[in-house]
């Protein structure tokens, strides 16, 4: 079995407050990953560590196997389907979902190089895996929350990637469109794709996640199966509200 | 109309579309990201461009784009490094730019105030045959960067973190943006002036998104629109000889009220005509309440 990522002893900190203390997850092909774990617990520090987003103080990431720093990574982070927790803030024009879906083309295609055939069919396959090819003319600012994040969930399938990597894809989106996302994880799962998710809660994802990490305070507390949820976590109706971790120190003005 | 006939007044009409065109073309970008008032910045620090022109006597021109394009690289790096700082850096660049720019011009020998003003608030009656030459290949590097990079320089404006993690060349698209708005600005400078450079790229912008869903559509309609007001607003100056520059800027902006108007028109009649069986899917309902 491949591995696509392995981070070892990987450290981050913003400022002089660190968020990530010696971390090493291992990701093999055709995984679904989870990363558990409180706010504050360093989960989303920790994709953005993978994604290159944030650097790493120390420690070392490879990528589909090629083990550099830096630049080098960058022909591997093509190979990696991005999908941010929100559209991203800068949208002062009106974009149409198919425009912004086609941008997630640009990675596969050479710079100047006009749009191909096969372009033009990720585009159309990635709209109709999350199910929305009658809203590829729609200003993706008149969507509901939940059909913008399946735009960019189909904006990180049109690149055809083979790594999947999510950021609370499930937080504050309707029913509806969650298993319409379902759907679409379940196929790209099918096609011995990996995928690593961080979530707060798994929902209807649960059957198709093979391994949880949980993350407390900067570091692993498990790695294996999917925690069963105990005690009030495991009735359905439970009010979903959990306090920060704790050691989060008032690091507002030092963040990111 | 026979004013047209004149050489004069043909040149100032092909400078004014030429800035019709390129301005919203570029300006659609700025937009995009919210910052919409970042040409008007460029434009102050090429005046230090120009001033600096005229007291070695080269051409304005050609040191107002070298100028601008250092400013603007400077507020891109500034904004790259998105510290809450950026702010006041950007006023000190700025008003370093336009109070070097008058001091500069001061103190070229022999150049009147009214030299300045033609900087400030645009001239185009006084194109020369070269000015219009040298619009004419800035304002075509500007369509070129902007037409066919569209997806490019799209996708960094629009989500600019997505287009790192695609391995897209994030930091020179960047700066190819900045350096094309500061030829932009100095494209702009004969036609409308220094001081309104930054109303071509946004009125127009701004008065087709009003109707438009895509960003494609919004980018061709304001262009269209930039060219029309430059159009019209020439004649008019030509007519009631009215300022030219100012002109051509007021009627970009009752482009935007009257399109302002007929989309609030439209949009009340669609909802009287009913709102049943418009938008497709809608948001299911998460509790149904019994009466």
């Amino acid at each position: 079995m491949s591995t696509v990522v392995e981070l070892r002893d990987g450290v981050v900190a913003y400022g002089d407050r660190p968020v990530l203390r010696g971390v090493d997850l291992t990701v093999h092909a055709g995984e679904v990953v989870a990363i558990l774990g409180a706010n504050g617990s360093g989960k989303s520090t920790l994709i953005r560590a993978i994604l290159g987003l944030v650097p790493l103080v120390s420690g070392t990431l490879s990528l589909f196997g090629v083990s550099r720093r830096g630049r080098e990574l960058r022909g591997q982070w093509r190979r990696i389907g991005y999908v941010p927790q929100r559209l991203g803030a800068g949208s002062g024009v009106p974009a149409t979902v198919a425009e912004v879906v086609s941008t997630g083309r640009l990675a596969r295609r050479g710079m100047l190089r006009p749009a191909g055939a096969a372009d033009r069919a990720a585009i159309a396959s990635a709209l109709a895996a999350v199910g929305l090819a009658d809203r590829a003319t729609a200003p993706v600012g008149t969507l509901s929350g939940g059909q913008q994040q399946r735009t960019l969930i189909a904006r990180a399938l049109a690149a055809e990637p083979e790594l999947l990597v999510l950021d609370e894809p499930t937080a504050g989106v309707d029913a509806r469109s969650q298993s319409a996302f379902a759907d679409a994880l379940r196929a790209f799962v099918a096609g011995g794709s990996t995928v690593l998710l961080v979530a707060h809660e798994l929902g209807p994802l649960q059957p198709l996640v093979t391994r949880a990490v949980v993350l407390h305070d900067g570091a692993i507390a498990h790695d294996g199966p999917v925690p069963v949820p105990a005690g009030h976590h495991a009735d359905p109706h439970h009010d979903h509200v959990h306090p920060h971790a704790p050691h989060d120190p008032p690091g507002i003005w030092t963040g990111p | 109309m026979s004013l047209f006939a004149y050489d004069f007044m043909q040149r100032a009409l092909l400078g004014v579309l030429i800035t019709g065109l390129a301005a919203p073309a570029l300006g659609i970008y700025l937009v995009q990201r919210r910052m919409a008032l970042i040409g008007d910045g460029i434009g102050h620090v090429a005046l230090t461009g120009v001033g600096l022109g005229l007291l070695t006597s080269r051409s304005p021109v050609i040191t107002a784009v070298v100028v601008s394009a250092l400013g603007a690289v400077a507020v891109e790096l500034i904004r790259e490094r998105g510290k809450a700082s950026g702010d006041i850096a950007l006023a000190l660049l700025f008003y370093g730019g336009i109070s070097g720019g008058v001091f500069l011009v001061a103190l070229a020998a022999g150049k009147t105030n009214a030299n300045l003003m033609a900087y400030l608030f645009g001239s185009p009656l006084t194109t020369s045959r070269d000015d219009l030459v040298v619009m004419a290949v800035l304002g075509g590097v500007v369509l070129a960067v902007t037409l066919l990079l569209r997806p490019w320089l799209f996708a960094i404006c629009q989500d600019e973190e997505y287009a790192r993690v695609a391995g897209l060349p994030v930091r020179a698209l960047n700066l190819l943006l900045a350096v094309t708005t500061a030829v932009t600005v100095t494209v702009a400078m004969r036609a409308v002036g220094l001081l309104l450079v930054s109303a071509m790229m946004v009125v127009p912008v701004a008065a087709a998104q009003l109707v438009t869903r895509g960003f494609r559509a919004t980018m061709h309609l304001a262009m269209v629109l930039g060219v029309a007001a430059a159009a019209v607003g020439i004649w008019i100056a030509a007519e009631y000889d009215t300022a030219p520059g100012a002109t051509i800027v007021l009627v970009a902006i009752a482009a935007f009220a009257v399109l302002a108007a007929g989309a609030a028109v439209w949009r009340t009649a669609r909802r009287r005509a009913g709102a049943a069986g418009g938008d497709g899917e809608a948001e299911p309902p998460e509790v149904v309440l019994q009466a």
